[in-house]
C-alpha cells in the first residue's frame, strides 16, 4: 500500500563499503559498574534489602538477595550490549567483548559493593545511616554477603559473585535476539509468579470454591508453606514461559491484529460478541474469586483508575499540565458525604443516587472555578497555579471557617452506602461491581470524546493552541470543557471513594494524590485507555498487594519515572501515534541498514525486533 | 463595496512601526499578491487580519462590518481562513482530523451529543468527514487515500503545505490569506500550486490574498499586486506595472548611487 520510497545516498565509499563496526566500550562498562554499584548500596543502606528479605521468592533467593544479584545482571546486561549500529557502520560480530563488558561492569558493582561492605562492618554508621541495621553484615542473616562472615570468604563471595553474574549477562548478548527474549520472558514468568504469591493462590483457590474446579491443589503445587515458589512449581512456570514464547515469536507468526483484519465482518462481530461475553463472565466472578482482601485492592486501583481516566483527558488530550486535580476528588468526596449523612451538617442523608447529580453538577461548577482564572496560562505556570489550587481546595476543607459545613479536621462520619434498590452495597466484594460500572462507563465516555469533535478540538490545542484557535476551536470553551469533563470524572472517584471508606477527611485529599495520578498516566501512556488501565492496577494495586514496597512507593515510582522519561516516554502501552513520534528517527536510517545488512549476512538468525510501518 | 478593507491599520512591535497606516481594499473574487523585502510588514498583516495579533490602531473591515478584537476563531467563522509561513500543522493528528478540526466552527454537537451518539451528531460526524476528504480531494490523489489515516508529520514539506490549504478551504471562507504557499516547493510544483490557487478561485470563488517571494509565481497567479515597505503601501497595480515601479525597485535594491 506504501510508495515506493526513494532510495537515500548513504555516506560511504562507493561500492557499499561499511566502516569497520563499533565495539562494546569498555569505558561504558566501567561507568555502568560504578552506577550499578551505588545502585547497590543506595538500597541497601536505604533499608530495601532488608525490608524486602521478608518476601521469600524461590528456595533461599528472597526478593532482598534479589534485589543485589538483579545489580550486576543488569548492568552486565547493558554492559555487554553493543553500541547501536549507525548507518555506514557494519555490524559488530558478538564475540568475548561482550562478556568482558558484562564482567568489568559486574565486577566493578562487586568492588563498590564490596567496599561498602567493608565499610559498615568496620565502623558503626548507624547514627547517620539508621537504615544500615547490623544484620547487613555484622550479625545473622549477613544480607549483603549472603550469609557468610566477612573475613571467612563474604567479601570474596561478593566480588566473585557479582562478576560471575555480570558476564553471564553479558554472554546474553551473544544469543540471538529470540532466544534473549525467551530468556526474559521465562524469568520475568518465574519472578512474576513468585512475587504475585499471594495473588495466585488465593485465585487457585477461590476458582475451585466457585467453580468447582480442581484448582487448590496447583496452589500447593507450585509454592512451599514459607510462600515461596517451590522448585518444581519454578521449573513448571518456566516450561510453561518458554512455551508461551517460543509460540508467540515463532517464525511467519502474523499479529493477531492482522489476522483479524482479514476475517469477513460477521466473523470479526461474532468474536467481538464471544470475547465481551468471557470477558464479562470473568469480570462477574472476580470478586468472588479474588476474596475480600484483593477485592478491596482493585477496588483502591478502580478509583485511582477512574480518576486517571478524567485526569487522561485533561492531561493526554488536551495537553493541560494539572497538578491539582485532587479538588476534584475532594469535590466529589464532600458532596457525597455532606448529601448522605445523616450526621453531616445538611443532616437529609439521602440515598447514594440522589447525591449523584449533585456530584456531577458540583465536579463541574468547581472545574470552571478552576479552568477560568487558568484560561491564559500554558505549561509550568498552569502546572503550578493548579498545584495551588489543590492545596486550597484541602484547606479549605480544613479550615475553621467551614467547619461548620466540612466537619474541619473531623471530618464526615457515617456516609451511606450504595443501594441498589433495597440492597446495600457494602462489602469490598459488591463495590467491585459499582466501581467497575463506573469504570467502563469513564472509558466509554474518553472513547466517544475522543474520537469527536470535541476531543479533535481538545487534540488540537494540545498540538499547537494559537493555530487550533486560528482554526476555528474557540480555546475558552475547549479548554473550559475539559477541565469540567475531567472534573466529573475525579467528583465520581470522590463519591465512590467516600462511600467506601465511609467517611471523609480532608488528609484523605493531599497533593500526594494528583501525583499519583499523574504518575499512572504518564506510565501507562498519554492519551492511551489501555495503558492506563494496566498503569493504575500496578502502580496502585501492587504496593497494596505487597506491603513491604508501601514504605518506598515514591521511591520507586520517581526511578520508574525517571526510567520511563529516558527510555520509553511514550509510556508502557502508547496511544499508537506518540509511540510513533517519539521514536521516529531511528526508523528511516535502520531501515536503510537493514537492507545492507540482510543483504550481506542472510545466515545470521536475526529476528526482526521492531516490525516498523511506513 | 469592497470584500475586505483595512483603514489606517497600524502596529507597533515596541519601537518598531511593522504596519503604518495601512489602507488596503480587496474585491471580492481577486486574486492579490502582496511582497515586499523582508521585515516589510506582510506576515504582521496577516496576523492582524486574523486576529493572532491584537491592531494597535485602524480598522479591518470584512463584508462591510469591522472584526477589530474578534477571536481568531470568530474571524474563521466569519469566514477568513489562513495558512502560515512556517507550516503549522497538528503534526500527531492525521491528516483528516486535520481538515476536521477546520470545519469545528461549522458543526455544533457537543460532549453530550457525543456521549449519546445523537443522530445529529453521527449525521455531523460524517459530513465532516465527507468535507474534509473532498477539501483533500482537491489536490488530487496526493492526499486522499491511505493518507488520510497518517499523522500530519510524515508528509513531504511540499503536501504539509497543501495540508495546510485544505485545512483552511475546508471552513468555507470568503477570503483566504495565503502566506507564503510556494515556500520550500521544487519548480515543478511551484508551476503546480500556482494553476491550483487559480483553479480554486474559479471553482469556489473565494477571494485569495498571498505573500509570496518568488516573482513567477506573482506574475503567473495576481491580477493585483500591492507592494509593502516598512508598514506602508508603495507601490500598487498588475505586475508589470509594479514590476518596473522605481519605489519598488529601490525598496527591494536599495538606492543606486547615481539618482541620490
Amino acid at each position: 500500500m506504501a510508495e515506493p520510497t526513494v532510495a537515500v545516498e548513504a555516506p560511504v565509499a562507493a561500492g557499499g563499503e561499511l566502516l569497520p563496526a563499533r565495539q562494546v566500550d569498555l569505558w561504558r562498562a566501567v561507568r555502568l559498574g560504578l552506577v550499578g554499584g551505588l545502585t547497590a548500596v543506595f538500597v541497601s543502606a536505604n533499608g530495601m534489602v532488608l525490608a524486602f528479605s521478608k518476601r521469600a521468592l524461590l528456595g533461599g533467593v528472597t526478593l532482598g538477595s534479589l534485589l543485589l544479584v538483579a545489580v550486576p545482571l543488569l548492568v552486565g546486561y547493558l554492559a555487554g550490549r553493543p553500541p547501536p549500529v549507525l548507518q555506514g557502520f557494519a555490524t559488530p560480530r558478538p564475540g568475548w567483548r561482550n562478556l568482558a563488558g558484562g564482567l568489568l561492569a559486574g565486577l566493578l558493582s562487586g568492588v563498590v559493593m564490596a567496599v561498602f561492605v567493608t565499610l559498615i562492618a568496620t565502623f558503626d554508621v548507624r547514627r547517620v545511616f539508621i537504615n544500615v541495621t547490623p544484620e547487613l553484615v555484622r550479625a545473622a542473616p549477613r544480607l549483603l554477603t549472603f550469609g557468610l562472615e566477612l573475613g571467612a570468604g563474604g567479601l570474596v563471595l561478593v566480588l566473585t559473585l557479582n562478576a560471575m553474574l555480570g558476564a553471564v549477562a553479558g554472554t546474553l548478548q551473544l544469543l540471538g535476539e529470540r532466544w534473549r527474549r525467551a530468556v526474559f520472558a521465562v524469568a520475568l514468568w518465574v519472578l512474576a509468579f513468585a512475587m504475585l504469591q499471594p495473588f495466585v493462590v488465593q485465585v487457585l483457590r477461590g476458582i475451585q470454591a466457585e467453580l468447582r474446579i480442581w484448582t487448590a491443589p496447583l496452589a500447593e503445587f507450585l509454592y512451599e508453606p514459607s510462600g515461596a515458589l517451590s522448585v518444581p512449581g519454578a521449573v513448571a512456570v518456566a516450561v510453561v514461559a518458554f512455551g508461551v514464547d517460543a509460540l508467540l515469536t515463532r517464525e511467519g507468526r502474523r499479529p493477531v491484529r492482522t489476522r483479524l483484519e482479514v476475517l469477513p465482518e460477521r466473523s470479526r462481530r461474532l468474536l467481538r460478541l464471544a470475547v465481551l461475553a468471557g470477558l464479562l463472565f470473568v469480570l462477574g466472578l472476580l470478586p468472588q474469586v479474588l476474596g475480600p482482601f484483593l477485592s478491596e485492592v482493585l477496588n483502591i486501583a478502580g478509583i485511582f483508575l477512574l480518576m486517571a481516566l478524567g485526569l487522561n483527558i485533561v492531561v493526554g488530550l488536551a495537553g493541560l499540565l494539572d497538578l491539582g486535580y485532587v479538588a476534584f476528588f475532594a469535590v466529589g468526596a464532600y458532596v457525597t458525604a455532606l448529601l448522605t449523612s445523616p450526621q453531616s451538617s445538611l443532616g437529609v442523608g439521602w440515598i447514594f443516587w440522589a447525591a449523584v447529580p449533585f456530584v456531577v453538577l458540583a465536579a463541574a461548577v468547581s472545574g470552571l472555578v478552576v479552568g477560568t482564572p487558568v484560561l491564559r496560562m500554558r505549561g509550568d505556570y498552569l502546572a503550578i497555579v493548579t498545584l495551588g489550587f489543590g492545596e486550597i481546595a484541602r484547606l479549605l476543607f480544613l479550615s475553621d471557617w467551614l467547619k461548620p459545613t466540612f466537619g474541619g479536621a473531623q471530618g464526615i462520619i457515617r456516609v451511606r452506602d450504595i443501594t441498589v434498590g433495597p440492597i446495600e452495597i457494602g462489602g469490598p466484594q459488591a463495590f467491585f461491581y459499582a466501581i467497575f460500572c463506573f469504570v467502563l462507563l469513564a472509558t466509554y465516555v474518553t472513547y466517544a470524546l475522543q474520537g469527536s469533535r470535541v476531543g479533535r478540538a481538545w487534540i488540537a490545542m494540545r498540538e499547537d493552541e494559537a493555530v487550533a484557535e486560528a482554526m476555528g476551536v474557540n480555546i475558552v470553551t475547549a479548554k473550559l470543557s475539559a477541565f469540567i469533563a475531567g472534573a466529573m470524572l475525579a467528583g465520581f472517584g470522590g463519591a465512590l471513594f467516600a462511600t467506601k471508606i465511609g467517611s471523609v477527611f480532608p488528609h484523605s485529599f493531599s497533593v500526594i494524590v494528583s501525583i499519583t495520578v499523574l504518575v499512572v498516566i504518564i506510565v501507562g501512556g498519554m492519551a492511551s485507555v489501555p495503558g492506563v488501565v494496566l498503569a493504575a492496577l500496578v502502580l496502585v494495586g501492587l504496593p497494596e498487594l505487597l506491603r513491604e514496597f508501601a514504605e518506598y512507593r515514591f521511591l520507586i515510582y520517581g526511578a520508574l519515572l525517571i526510567f520511563m522519561m529516558q527510555q520509553r516516554p511514550e509510556g508502557f502501552i502508547p496511544s499508537r501515534r506518540r509511540a510513533q513520534e517519539l521514536h521516529e528517527e531511528e526508523v528511516p536510517q535502520d531501515a536503510w541498514l537493514r537492507t545492507q545488512t540482510t543483504m550481506q549476512q542472510e545466515a545470521a538468525p536475526a529476528g526482526d525486533g521492531r516490525s516498523e510501518t511506513s | 463595496m469592497a470584500l475586505f478593507e483595512t483603514r489606517a491599520l497600524t502596529k507597533d512591535f515596541g519601537g518598531v512601526r511593522a504596519i503604518d497606516g495601512l489602507d488596503l481594499d480587496v474585491d471580492n473574487g481577486e486574486i492579490v499578491c502582496v511582497i515586499g523585502p523582508n521585515g516589510a510588514g506582510k506576515t504582521t498583516l496577516f496576523n492582524l487580519v486574523s486576529g493572532m495579533v491584537p491592531a494597535d490602531e485602524g480598522e479591518i473591515r470584512f463584508e462591510g462590518r469591522s472584526i477589530m478584537g474578534l477571536r481568531p476563531s470568530q474571524i474563521l467563522e466569519l469566514g477568513i481562513a489562513r495558512t502560515f509561513q512556517t507550516v503549522r500543522l497538528f503534526p500527531e493528528m492525521s491528516v483528516r482530523e486535520n481538515v476536521m478540526v477546520a470545519r469545528h466552527c461549522r458543526t455544533r454537537s457537543g460532549m453530550l451529543k457525543a456521549i449519546f451518539r445523537a443522530p445529529s451528531f453521527r449525521r455531523e460526524e460524517k459530513e465532516t468527514r465527507q468535507w474534509a476528504e473532498q477539501a483533500l480531494a482537491f489536490f488530487g490523489s496526493r492526499l486522499t487515500g491511505w493518507r488520510f489515516d497518517t499523522p500530519a508529520r510524515s508528509l513531504s514539506y511540499a503536501n504539509r503545505r497543501r495540508l495546510e490549504i485544505a485545512r483552511a478551504m475546508a471552513s468555507e471562507p470568503r477570503l483566504l490569506l495565503l502566506d507564503e504557499p510556494t515556500a520550500g516547493m521544487n519548480p515543478r510544483e511551484t508551476q503546480e500550486l500556482t494553476e491550483l490557487i487559480r483553479r480554486l478561485r474559479d471553482e469556489t470563488g473565494v477571494t485569495i490574498i498571498l505573500i509570496e517571494h518568488d516573482m513567477r509565481v506573482v506574475k503567473g497567479v495576481s491580477e493585483r499586486v500591492v507592494v509593502l515597505d516598512y508598514g506602508q503601501r508603495i507601490a500598487e497595480g498588475p505586475y508589470a506595472d509594479v514590476a518596473s515601479n522605481d519605489r519598488v525597485i529601490e525598496a527591494y535594491l536599495g538606492r543606486t548611487a547615481t539618482t541620490a
